[in-house]
């Protein structure tokens, strides 16, 4: 590598970021306490340790969140959808669908552009249900819903949740590609598959500065985007915390309530929103003991299977092949929900 | 004159990505032919796998997020 002056002073900006930035992450308690103390609402009550909940945990996530966006868009630098796509290309059912999966956490995706690259990855010979994978696997299993996992609920819920959203896309994209659906894709798709070569695209090598401004530029786009639905989300939660009863949540949302996994599964479908709105009332409803798979269901559901996203892909798919994979997904959620719930 | 072709089914960076090119150009006073591309099929002929794309005189030179105002003034 070469490095230029220009190189270094960009660095020493990100050093002297990353100092600021452990800093504050660091004092973050006694900040708040410090802010409770100063607005002169007494601890104890309820109003008091909302507030405090909520002055302490918004500021925590939102510098979880920046720090996380800015490294995740530097790998996007290096990780493009073309580069995935040549990577999956012919890959073989199983180790491709393994691939597809972990892939998707770290290629830069949004669901507005699923239809071009669902059709770009079986142009250049990407298997169906490893394509699958990757479009269960991208959305889900994303940088936003993990930092938001682990900042609020810590590193095990975190963990559980990469695990498990890995294996329901590694295995509904293998039996979606062992139903052998390809006579489910609309004509014009299917005329289009295997049609050309990978690897066609060479990308311009990128220089550090530029990664790094690639970074900032995701901060921009994602915390600029999803602030407001983690400070209305962390209010939410501070209410709950503060007002609900428990024995509500418990009756509705327990380990007890066999019917609470698929009613959650079904409640988030037409519901539409990102990782962000839905993590701090996830937090307060499991701190009132709500079960965890229930909420982990619930929330899988929401993210990974949306009526919005159905319809874009109405475009290329029919409906039985959509039909499928629903079910497919809805299934692997209930799992996942039923297994938490039940080791847990 | 360059025509610039903008693809994309509406999402709200392709709008963005489509005016920050009006934009510059109208800065350095250059005239450009732009367009929007919003037919899938028309999309996916241009092999990008991600949205908004930007074609300029039937070349594919961005695909993917917004393009930053140094990367459009380079085009022009």
């Amino acid at each position: 590598m070469n490095f230029k002056k220009s190189d270094a002073r960009w660095l020493a900006a990100v050093a002297l970021g990353a100092v600021v930035w452990w800093v504050l992450y660091t004092h973050l308690l006694e900040f708040s306490l410090v802010a409770v103390r100063l607005i002169g609402v007494d601890q104890a009550t309820h109003l008091g340790s909302a507030l405090g909940f909520f002055i302490y945990e918004s500021p925590k996530v939102l510098l979880l969140l920046a720090g996380i966006v800015f490294l995740m868009g530097i790998i996007h630098t290096f990780v493009s959808p073309e580069r995935t796509r040549d990577l999956l290309s012919g890959r073989r059912l199983g180790i491709g669908n393994v691939m597809a999966a972990g892939l998707g956490i770290v290629t830069p995706f949004c669901s507005c552009s699923a239809v071009p690259l669902f059709i770009g990855f079986l142009q250049a010979g990407v298997p169906l249900g490893v394509t699958f994978s990757f479009l269960i696997s991208a959305p889900m299993v994303n940088e936003v819903a993990l930092t938001l996992l682990f900042g609020m609920l810590g590193w095990k819920v975190a963990g559980l949740y990469l695990t498990l959203g890995l294996a329901v896309a590694i295995v509904a994209g293998m039996t979606i590609g062992r139903l052998g659906m390809e006579g489910d894709l609309e004509d014009w798709v299917r005329a289009l598959q295997n049609s050309q070569s990978a690897g066609r695209n060479a990308e311009d090598p990128m220089t550090w500065p530029e990664r790094i401004r690639a970074g900032l530029a995701h901060d921009r786009e994602i915390v600029g985007k999803v602030w407001l639905y983690i400070l209305l989300g962390v209010a939410l939660g501070a209410g709950i915390h503060g007002y609900v009863p428990q024995d509500l949540i418990v009756g509705l949302m327990g380990r007890k309530v066999w019917w609470a996994v698929p009613a959650a599964v079904l409640l988030g479908v037409p519901m539409y929103s990102n990782a962000a709105g839905i993590i701090p009332v996830v937090q307060a409803l499991l701190a009132k003991g709500a079960a965890l798979g229930t909420v982990l269901a619930f929330m899988m559901s929401v993210i990974a299977l949306s009526a919005p996203e159905m319809i874009i892909l109405r475009k290329v798919l029919r409906p039985r092949l959509i039909a499928v994979f629903v079910g497919v997904v809805a299934a692997g959620i209930m799992l996942v929900g039923y297994v938490f719930n039940a080791v847990l | 004159m360059k025509n610039i072709k903008v693809l994309g089914t509406g999402c709200a960076n392709c709008k963005a990505t489509l005016q920050l090119i009006a934009d510059v150009a109208k800065a350095k006073g250059v005239d450009i032919q732009l367009e929007k591309v919003e037919d899938m099929a028309a999309i996916v002929g241009y092999g990008v796998l991600a949205t908004p794309g930007v074609v300029i005189d039937g070349k594919v030179v961005h695909s993917g997020g917004l393009p930053s105002r140094d990367k459009i003034q380079s085009w022009l």
